[in-house]
């Protein structure tokens, strides 16, 4: 099959591009049987949707059966531009608060739990590693529905309850999901308690990796716990700090149960991110193409953005060797 | 060198006030799942003076259909993750051992659709789905679940490959064995922890995927686990004990799995991996 598959294009070629394309095409037929289904699966599924994504954005789209889908230009565009209602460009805010109110946080978290549980003395490490990466592992709905609940409204609420009858910080018990602040800060305090343990982890492994003699080497010069921490720890995990950020900044940017199963993007629309407001435009409002053409620009946004820190990430080569 | 008593205390003492942060939840809301009212929110003095009791459960067990969700979820979870863990091996054997023209490129242009955030993929998929005639089939939602999971799949088993030394199938090729033998008796065995913990990823994924199974699955005998719980939810809001009962249930396989395996665990970022969803 190989070599009648082949043969038209390599007679035609000259002799040294001939040997070349005849060794392509056999490395081709070697290893097409492995990676032919997971390529068209990944051609009609991963890359497809996304040109057919673009396509529906310029469309009057609609899943009707018979349906004329007429093209018709920017007009999805300016839809979501010219919202009265300004949502999209709320839920672009609120993209970028929730990346900068949640990151500095998780971060700081991450390596603060990591290095303390890190320490020479402490013991059940793998204890409190499970622990620590307990929320990791459980379903976003079912903490969104404890978080609901922890967070009810009146001194039912546990929180209410603590911050209000136990500690008197507030003066009275605070509708979380009633208000914009109280909503954002409810939507960061689940994130960030949810996604913790994943830094805490990636820094407890590195922490593990960082060869134990030349804190012995330290020791002999006379260095304290700082100078060590500072000299040797925070230098040698450049490369981890760098992974794990731009993947918090990419979990951050990315809000989607975080909003959908806390707020549903209210009160009045105002707690939306661009992932929520797509999924209510098309599947409850059914307006297929303004929902794309909100896509797009997400889609471009997240582009740029892992491009460059693809680009800066390259000299460090972390996504290669860390593993 | 010794750190002092009081620095230890201190260490302690922050480490596991971090940890009742993270275990406090879970057992405010098993407290809850013993608490019997159905009718109003439960105040936390009740809830901290429940009388263990197994009645919730076994109401919850028995009603609306719980355990025809539970094995709908069982049986779209074990096929995504064989077909993932298979589909993503298969292509990511391709890329570790296999020199071929374009490699990196087609590794790159993978790699650049990792971070694009799922849900931007959901109306094309279900466009595509639809027009393939398999809304409301499994069929269609592990399609989407197998092949949209393939990138993040082989973005984590391909350098685990390639650390598997050549020298390992000299045996097979002795033998006169070719790819395949090379790829079932060296690569898969040789790289049985990433897979596994590559199979827990999925597993997870796929048991609280919500968005596209809610999308595609329109009948309500096929629905899956998150969404009846999220219905049941609805229904029943005020019956928190019952609620957070059947989210006990749903939690548990995830959780025990984890629990068991999780010594065994390698590492990985959470984004690679498991279901794009």
């Amino acid at each position: 099959m190989s070599s009648s598959f082949m043969s038209p294009e390599i007679r035609n070629a000259p002799h040294t591009r001939k040997s070349r394309l005849a060794i392509g095409l056999r490395q081709w037929m070697a290893v097409l049987p492995f990676v032919a289904l997971g390529f068209i699966g990944t051609a009609v599924f991963v890359l497809y949707p996304m040109v057919r994504n673009i396509m529906i954005s310029f469309q009057d789209f609609s899943i009707m059966p018979n349906a004329t889908n007429a093209w018709v230009g920017f007009d999805n565009y300016l839809k979501v531009f010219q919202d009265p209602n300004d949502r999209f460009f709320i839920a672009l805010r609120n993209t970028f608060l929730n990346v900068a109110a949640t990151v500095p946080v998780n971060w700081f978290l991450a390596v603060f739990f990591a290095v303390l549980i890190n320490a020479k003395f402490v013991k059940f490490k793998i204890a409190f590693r499970t622990i620590y990466y307990l929320p990791i592992v459980t379903s976003w709905i079912i903490i969104a529905l404890l978080f609901k609940y922890l967070f009810a409204d009146g001194d039912g609420g546990i929180i209410n309850f603590i911050l209000h009858k136990q500690l008197g910080i507030i003066s009275e018990p605070i509708s979380w999901r009633n208000h914009y602040w109280s909503a954002m800060v409810m939507i960061w305090l689940f994130h960030i308690w949810k996604t913790v343990g994943w830094g805490v982890v990636i820094y407890l492994a590195a922490l593990q990796g960082i060869p134990k003699d030349l804190y012995e080497a330290a020791d002999i010069d006379g260095a304290n716990v700082m100078q060590k921490f500072w000299r040797i720890t925070i230098p040698l995990l450049k490369p981890i700090t760098l992974f794990v950020v731009i993947n918090l900044i990419n979990g951050a940017f990315g809000f989607f149960p975080q909003v959908y199963f806390i707020t549903q993007g209210g009160p009045m629309n105002q707690t939306h991110v661009i992932p929520s407001l797509i999924y209510i435009e098309a599947f409850q409002n059914m307006k297929f193409g303004p929902a794309s053409a909100m896509g797009v620009m997400m889609g471009l946004l997240v582009f740029i953005l892992t491009y460059t820190q693809m680009k800066k990430s390259e000299d460090s080569a972390c996504f290669k060797e860390d593993r | 060198m010794r750190t002092s008593l009081i620095n230890q205390i201190i260490v302690y003492a922050i480490i596991i006030t971090g940890a009742l942060l993270f275990v406090f939840p879970f057992i405010y809301m098993i407290l809850t799942t013993f608490f019997l009212g159905t009718n109003t929110l439960p105040k936390p003095d009740q809830v901290f003076s429940v009388n263990i009791n197994f009645t919730n459960y076994i109401t919850v067990w028995n009603k609306n259909n719980f355990v025809n969700y539970f094995m709908n979820s069982v049986i779209v979870t074990s096929v995504a993750m064989v077909g993932s863990l298979l589909l993503g091996a298969l292509t990511a054997y391709g890329f570790a051992r296999f020199t071929f023209p374009g490699k990196e490129l087609i590794f790159r242009l993978f790699l650049l659709t990792i971070f694009i955030p799922g849900v931007i993929n959901i109306i094309p998929q279900f466009v595509i789905i639809k027009e393939m005639g398999l809304v409301n089939t499994y069929s269609g939602l592990w399609l989407v679940y197998i092949a949209g999971g393939v990138i993040g799949n082989v973005f984590f088993l391909r350098g685990f490959f390639e650390s598997i030394p050549k020298e390992l199938e000299e045996s097979v090729l002795i033998d006169g064995g070719g790819n395949w033998r090379i790829f079932w008796n060296i690569y898969l065995p040789q790289s049985l922890p990433a897979l596994g913990t590559l199979a827990i990823f999925i597993f997870q994924g796929t048991w609280e995927e919500y968005f596209l199974a809610l999308t595609l699955i329109k009948s309500e005998a096929l629905r899956t686990l998150p969404i009846a719980i999220l219905m049941f939810n609805d229904k029943y809001s005020t019956n928190y004990g019952q609620v957070f009962a059947a989210s006990v249930i749903a939690l548990l396989p995830v959780i025990l799995l984890y629990m068991t395996f999780q010594k065994k665990f390698v590492q990985s970022g959470y984004n690679e991996g498991g279901v794009k969803g």
